[in-house]
């Protein structure tokens, strides 16, 4: 940087006492912060358990009320829940904490980050070792198999807790459909027939008929299982880290396509990778979706129309359809490093979050399956499911029919970046600069770079 | 060029440069080296265990075709900026140049985007144009133009553009009046006296004094447009879509601490270190060129 | 200019009056935003003159912010700025001082070495930075967000260029009544620095207060966030939708501080900015 030509006096002394003074007072200052910060220090030094997850909206206020009532319900333990933005951010921000030394106890992990937490020995800390040595009582078989399958290692002991598991499903705005002349109540099982509910919506001026959510979960990876394909070798990854990804089969692809004629069309208004289409279908501006069951609990507090939930549709020409869907959401993994006290702590609220009541208030609030037996009864006991029809169709969904090796989900590594890249080759295909057989061919290859590099780094 | 006066000390310059190098070398070289070392490894995300591959990394990373793409966006992105920024810079500062009355208020009006963090400018323009609520995207809509940068990557790159063009306009703007009202005014008046009309006396007289101004601001910008847009990039496109507005710089980061690949990441990092390098051996050039020491 | 008066005078002023326009509406356009209610900006076009929420929104965003409210991240960012602003010029002038004014062996080496940190900005090292940070538990403290911008090679070339043109008759004279280094640093070269030394605070200042990449790698926790960086986290990366009133009043306070020191201490700031006419 040139320089300003030198003049003026000034008292030097001046400088010197000032900066010392400075930062004297900046750090009285800071220190004034702290405290504040520290807010009213409760009475006996609870044990702090911190939880790092990425709910937001309606999810992150029922997570509140489930800690408020666990710290309420004892003192021993104060478990702390502090948002860390979308499910990648969340991940990422533990990981880099875990290199800082700074990890919380508890991270909220998808589904889609389970390789990666599995292949992290020294970095995780397994639930059914955390429970089983907290002393407190432990019944392995209490979870449900289809629920908790995913999360288990090859002995069949739990890795991770599924706190919040939930498969996709198809989310109807019967307003709309009846403004476009439709019978709500009509027929969606097959792509077929949600076509022609499209095109309907469609002639009668709907400007977004329908959106999506989580576009590569619904539309590839739940729609290979749901269609009995292949989403990758090696029993979608569960046999072996040189998996490879042949989600470019033909069902796949004639199925982006078309939904890329619909987006050509301008039937299908793509929103967003993860689930930003909540929101304008929230608002009733689009007629159908396909969103995690658990949109539930935010479409029920913000919908001001009526509107239906159906499974997932399917399509017709192939036999073996409607196969089972795969999980979603996430799952809450335990951190090593921490002391034993802390472990104690995630024990109990592990517990606590297993119990018949908490369980079966959270199913039925958010949409996200019930893990335990008993809560599936519970709420079916109370008469839920008939007062709220469509709310059991995740669960049968998930568990109605035998999976096979190719629908019990995937275990792939690297796969948070794998779904940018698969994120990124669709929407190329929406915005009419890629074919489907293209945009998914470049995708498994681009994938596989992905998968070589994981195995490396992990051999 | 040294002083011919000088005080002797045997322990004084020591503890008066020790801050700096102290700094220097736990902040600076000591990351530096480690990223060149870190770039022969792939180390899982967590730290737990690592692969030694040697030049492993480079090689993926020159075989990668988004890798190469990102010198292209980079370069295309940089000279965009500089282009729009400075001839717009120019524009103004040869307007206020010309008046006598009222051209502190000018400059005190045209200082404000010096002042806006990048990252604040994009969230500025994030929300100008953002395709739902944008005033300017709902302009656009008015004459049948569709914008909607999340999808179109010639869109979004146009937006990263003007957001950064747009904050560096002032900085720009305060060199080119400077180095405009340096010019004697004597060259000026012979000149039209001699019937030279404006653009002539421009081309032919203005723009030759000029050019050591404009080369100045020419590797100033570039230099911002590499490294000091990652904020404008990270609020508005996080490089999408399809990595079309992925600059080198936002790429250590993506690959580093989003996608978890820290092997690429050091060796993204290497690469731009030689990059560089090579840019402040040119900065240095021309900053030496403009001091003198009277 | 040598200019007929009238129309050229007028097109001129026309000239730079829309240019200004340009560049002043996005600020302009944030300042109404905030002033609107989240209702008023769901439907464009929103309406260009100020409406009437704006203390409902300031004040949402200074004790609610998103992560954190908006007057933590303010406080945050000025001792930011203030400790590396400070931390630069006392560094940058000490290190000059020893450079120019004294022999030593390795004085040519230390200039270098503060030269080479030039082609090693933070994006250059972020990884290993972090870790470097991290492993000293620096995270999350003021200490970690000051100290790593602290060194400056640009700050120490200034110092240099001014101190090579000061007249070396000054230094004989103080030798000559028996001043010592210190005592000439205090009283004839400081004072002699002091328009460099505040246009330099401008600059350093601004270039405090609008980093947005280390503090972004640094903070983990929301309470230590600063203004410039804690802007992004207000805007949804899932179905959220945006509060945009509150993100602009957000991002008015985050340009306030520096557009003031700008403005207000604008002749200094040119002037140190620009190589004037000799």
């Amino acid at each position: 940087m040139p320089h300003a030509p030198p003049s003026g006096w000034r008292s030097p002394m001046k400088i010197q006492k000032d900066v010392e003074k400075m930062a004297m007072n900046k750090s009285l200052f800071a220190g004034a912060i702290a405290v504040l910060l520290s807010g009213a220090a409760p009475a006996a030094a609870a044990t702090q358990i911190d939880l790092w997850h990425a709910f937001s909206g309606r999810l992150a206020e029922l997570l509140t009320v489930q800690v408020e009532a666990f710290n309420a319900s004892q003192s021993e333990f104060t478990v702390v829940a502090t948002a860390k933005g979308n499910y990648s951010e969340a991940l990422n921000a533990g990981i880099a904490a875990f290199r800082a030394g700074e990890q919380p106890d508890i991270l909220q992990v998808f589904e889609v980050g389970t390789a990666t937490m599995m292949a992290a020995e020294g970095a995780v800390k397994p639930v059914y070792e955390v429970l089983a040595e907290s002393g407190l009582p432990f019944d392995p078989s209490i979870y449900l198999a289809s629920v908790t399958g995913y999360y288990t290692d090859t002995e069949g002991k739990m890795l991770s807790f599924p706190y919040n598991s939930s498969t996709p499903v198809l989310y109807v705005n019967e307003d709309a459909m009846t403004a476009a002349g439709l019978d709500p109540k009509m027929d969606l099982s097959t792509w077929d027939k949600v076509g022609e509910a499209v095109d309907k919506l469609q002639a009668s001026g709907s400007k977004c008929a329908f959106t999506t959510a989580w576009q590569s979960w619904v539309q590839l990876e739940t729609l290979s299982a749901y269609h009995d394909v292949p989403f990758a070798t090696k029993d979608n990854g569960f046999g072996g880290l040189d998996t490879e990804l042949v989600f470019n089969g033909d069902a796949q692809v004639r199925h982006i396509e078309m939904l890329g004629q619909w987006a050509k069309d301008g039937k299908f208004i793509y929103s967003g990778r993860r689930n930003e289409s909540g929101a304008p279908f929230r608002a009733g501006e689009c007629a159908l979706m396909t969103e995690s069951s658990a949109g539930y609990a935010g479409v029920k507090a913000e919908a001001k129309f009526a509107f239906s939930i159906r499974p997932l549709p399917y399509w017709s020409e192939v036999d073996a359809a409607p196969l089972n869907s795969i999980i979603g959401g996430a799952s809450l993994w335990v951190l090593e490093g921490q002391t034993e006290a802390e472990y104690k702590g995630v024990a109990s609220f592990l517990t606590f979050l297993s119990s018949p009541e908490i369980q079966a208030k959270w199913h039925q609030d958010t949409g996200y399956l019930p893990i335990t037996m008993t809560a599936y009864d519970l709420t079916k006991a109370a008469g839920f499911y008939d007062t709220n029809p469509g709310t059991d169709i995740a669960i049968i969904q998930m568990t109605g029919k035998a999976p096979t090796a190719n629908s019990k989900g995937l275990r792939l590594g690297n796969f948070d970046q794998i779904r940018t890249v698969i994120d990124e080759e669709l929407e190329g295909v929406w915005n009419g600069s890629k074919s489907a057989k293209d945009a998914l061919d470049s995708a498994t290859v681009r994938g596989n770079e992905l998968l070589r590099r994981f195995e490396q780094a992990n051999r | 060029m040294e002083k011919r006066v000088v005080f002797n000390s045997r322990w004084l310059p020591y503890l008066l440069v020790a801050p700096q190098v102290a700094v220097t070398a736990i902040f600076f070289f000591w990351p530096a080296a480690q990223a060149i070392y870190q770039s022969a490894f792939i180390p899982d995300p967590f730290g737990l265990k690592t692969q030694f591959v040697g030049f492993g990394n480079f090689e993926y990373l020159f075989g990668n075709a988004f890798y190469r793409q990102s010198f292209v966006t980079t370069a295309v992105f940089s000279v965009l900026v500089t282009v729009l920024s400075m001839s717009f810079a120019l524009w103004l500062a040869a307007m206020a140049d010309r008046i006598i009355k009222g051209s502190g208020i000018y400059r005190t009006l045209l200082i404000w985007p010096y002042a806006v963090a990048p990252a604040v400018a994009g969230v500025l323009w994030l929300f100008l144009f953002n395709p739902f609520t944008g005033i300017i995207s709902w302009l656009l809509a008015q004459y049948g133009y569709t914008w909607n940068h999340g999808l179109n990557g010639g869109q979004a790159m146009t937006l990263v553009v003007i957001a950064s063009a747009w904050k560096q306009i002032s900085y720009n703007f305060l060199f080119f009046l400077a180095g405009l009202q340096a010019i004697p005014k004597s060259v000026i008046e012979a000149a039209a006296i001699d019937g030279a009309s404006f653009w002539k006396r421009f081309w032919t007289i203005v723009f030759p004094l000029l050019s050591p101004t404009t080369f100045f601001l020419l590797v100033v910008n570039i230099i911002y447009a590499f490294f000091d847009t990652f904020g404008v990039i990270h609020t508005i496109t996080q490089g999408g879509p399809q990595q079309s507005t992925t600059i080198l710089v936002y790429k250590v980061f993506a690959d580093g601490f989003v996608g978890q690949d820290l092997g690429s990441s050091a060796a993204q990092s290497v690469v731009l270190l030689v990059l560089v390098s090579l840019l402040t051996v040119i900065q240095f050039k021309f900053i030496e060129r403009r001091v003198h020491y009277g | 200019m040598v200019e007929r008066r009238g129309i050229g005078t007028w097109l001129t002023h026309a000239g730079l009056i829309l240019g200004i326009a340009l560049i002043c509406f996005p600020i302009w356009v944030a300042f109404v935003a905030s002033t609107l209610s989240q209702a008023d900006l769901v439907r464009p076009p929103m309406p260009l003159i100020p409406g009437g929420h704006a203390i409902a929104n300031y004040s949402e965003a200074l004790f609610t912010g998103a992560n954190a409210p908006v007057w933590l991240m303010l406080v945050n960012s000025m001792v930011m700025a203030l400790g590396i602003t400070i931390g630069k010029i006392v560094i940058s002038i000490l290190s000059a001082y020893a450079i120019v004014y004294f022999r030593f062996p390795f004085r040519m080496l230390f200039f270098w070495l503060i030269f080479l940190t030039l082609m090693l900005p933070v994006e250059v090292r972020i990884v290993p930075t972090y870790e470097v940070v991290a492993g000293l538990g620096l995270l999350n403290s003021y200490t970690g967000l000051i100290l790593p911008l602290v060194a400056s090679a640009t700050a120490t070339f200034l110092f240099r260029q001014l101190f090579l043109t000061i007249p070396d008759e000054l230094v004989e004279a103080a030798r000559v009544d028996g001043a010592g280094p210190v005592r000439f640093f205090i009283d004839i070269l400081l004072p002699m620095s002091r328009t460099n030394i505040a246009a330099l605070f401008v600059i350093l200042f601004i270039y405090g207060w609008n980093q947005y990449l280390w503090p972004l790698l640094v903070t983990t926790d929301p309470s230590m966030n600063t203004i410039v960086m804690g802007i992004k986290q207000m805007l949804p990366t899932g179905d959220d939708v945006a509060k945009w009133p509150v993100v602009m009043a957000t991002a008015m306070l985050a340009m306030l501080p520096p557009v003031l020191v700008v403005v207000f201490m604008q002749n200094l700031f040119v002037k140190g900015l620009v190589e004037s006419e000799k």
